[in-house]
């Protein structure tokens, strides 16, 4: 089963230390190999997004970046067999942050992606 | 949350770190030992004391390390009442001592891969390569394994404590082929993951048409092998075919459980990630010189279908072009009889039938259901009806699996 992980975080001031990057990389390189980690990027300030919103009929584009304090920071898409070993993984990616970017606080969301087991026709 | 929930959400959070781990534990462990079977007992010693421990103290950060710390005391302990072990001993204490080295990356890689190939040792039957692959690689539990394979726990046990027996009796040590062999153990490796994968993707028995967890098991350890052995394009070629014969697994099952065959199914619901995934595999093994190995050329067919949109739009002539590139390669009737059926897609039936004959004629696939399947559709699509009928009952009093006997039926009853 998959899970999508979404991580939220104020935009730092500062760009992240080279040792958090370091061991983010090799992290996402463990999860890889494992076939656990199917796929992950980091997203851009929301300066450079859009929002389309329907609302009372109405369609409407509004650039970034946005009022909310905390941003899309990055995500991950994972492959495996509980939501447990989902929550795992992010957990010691949030432990690296912990332990290498101090004062740094985020909060990391571990969604189902809904797959096939989800539509098991009734037994 | 009561007492029980917490512990039961506990002992879920320990064996999803099981999952991750055990793999890299049992292979640092038989580094150690020299003995895969001692390697994983040692270290579901340690999960049972993590069982035992961390409800109460939490999850180590580390959680690895500390499995790791805690194998090797038990190590220790093992070895000191063993004293013709003496000499290992001071090896391991050494080792230890030695230990906490900063990046011991390359060390894992090896170890990983040297578990690798002592699963899937030719001194085992075939089922024993596929029951110990799926609980050291894999991490699974007998239960589990049972369950996949249909089989009683019992029995699996079992299957497992010889495996590990015959291993200790024929002296098979913790090490890398020879690099003569090194092929051929690769082969038996890739062969004992795809027999995995393809046992979930078409069950030869029982009642589901397919079981997609052990198609996804196969799949992490075909992805696994990619990150052990990225220099392999055969490596590379099974991962590309597994990715891409698993896009479609969604839509291989109809609503009510019923296999949907290829021409029927609904492209909307194949998965493009996967696709995507494949795809990338399947260009590594080319690039890496690996175009005409047998996977990699099983999934450059997998992959005429997953690029076309509609079923008209598959490239049949490619497909039967590669199928008589493929038979040549690794000659076998089941890939003629494959190339059968893509000649008649690409235009000629005659062709096609006169294929599937000469594969009946030769009697190695007596017994095999796709045979007169293959055969009662070739007929049909010429026209003689009366004839694919009785292909179509012969294929559906063959065939151990429930779901496509009735699929083999219906054919049978839609030639009238």
């Amino acid at each position: 089963m998959r899970y999508m992980v979404l991580l939220r975080a104020a935009q730092p001031d500062t760009p992240p230390p080279a040792d958090l990057m370091e061991a983010i990389a090799k992290l996402g390189q463990e999860a890889t190999v494992a076939g656990a980690l199917l796929d992950t990027a980091g997203l851009a300030p929301s300066a450079s997004a859009a929002a389309v919103r329907l609302a009372e009929g109405d369609l409407k584009v509004t650039d970034g970046p946005f009022a909310e304090s905390k941003e899309l920071i990055s995500y991950a898409l994972y492959d495996v067999r509980s939501k447990e070993e989902a929550v795992e993984w992010t957990a010691r990616f949030m432990r690296l942050h912990r332990d290498l970017w101090e004062g740094w606080e985020g909060e990391a969301e571990v969604v189902k992606v809904l797959g096939p087991e989800d539509f098991a026709p009734p037994a | 949350m009561t007492g029980t929930d917490a512990l039961l959400a506990a002992h879920r959070a320990i064996e999803a770190v099981w999952r991750i781990e055990s793999a890299r534990l049992v292979a640092g462990l038989a580094r150690l030992v020299d003995d895969v079977g001692l390697a994983e007992e040692l270290a579901q010693d340690a999960l049972l004391i993590a069982l035992e421990q961390w409800p109460e103290a939490g999850v180590p950060d580390n959680p690895g390390a500390w499995l790791m710390a805690t194998a090797k005391h038990r190590a220790i302990d093992h070895l000191r009442r063993r004293s013709r072990y003496e000499r290992k001993l001071q090896e391991i204490g050494r080792d230890i001592e030695s230990r906490p080295g900063p990046d011991p990356d390359d060390h894992i890689r090896d170890d990983m891969l040297r578990l690798v190939f002592t699963a899937c040792h030719p001194a085992l039957t075939t089922e024993a390569r596929v029951a110990l692959t799926l609980r050291l690689l894999g991490g699974l539990t007998t239960t589990e394994i049972a369950r996949a394979f249909l089989a009683t726990e019992p029995a699996v046990a079992q299957r497992i404590v010889r495996a590990k027996r015959t291993l200790a009796t024929k002296g098979v040590r913790f090490e890398m082929p020879s690099p003569g062999d090194l092929a051929a153990r690769l082969a038996s490796v890739l062969e004992v993951v795809y027999l995995i994968f393809n046992e979930g993707y078409s069950a030869t028995a029982g009642d589901d048409w397919t079981r997609p967890d052990l198609c996804h098991e196969a799949l992490r350890l075909g992805r696994l092998l990619t990150g052990l052995l990225p220099r392999e394009p055969e490596v590379h070629g099974l991962a590309a075919l597994m990715e891409l014969q698993a896009s479609r697994l969604r839509a291989r099952t109809g609503p009510d459980g019923a296999p949907v065959l290829l021409p029927d199914q609904d492209r909307r619901l194949w998965d493009r990630l996967l696709i995507r995934r494949g795809l990338e595999a399947l260009e590594r093994a080319e690039s890496l010189g690996g175009a005409f190995g047998p996977y990699a050329l099983q999934a450059a067919i997998a992959a005429c279908h997953a690029r076309a949109a509609r079923p008209e739009d598959t490239d049949w002539e490619r497909v039967a072009a590669l199928y008589r590139v493929l038979v040549h390669v690794s000659p076998s009737p089941v890939v003629e009889l494959n190339r059968a059926v893509a000649v008649a897609m690409a235009g000629d039936p005659a062709r096609g039938l006169e294929i599937a004959d000469a594969v009946a004629a030769d009697k190695a696939l007596r017994g095999y259901p796709q045979l007169p399947a293959v055969r009662g559709d070739l007929l049909a699509r010429l026209g003689r009806t009366d004839e694919a009928r009785r292909e179509f009952e012969r294929a559906a009093a063959l065939t151990g699996n429930e779901r496509e006997r009735a699929l083999f039926l219906a054919r049978a009853a839609d030639c009238g």
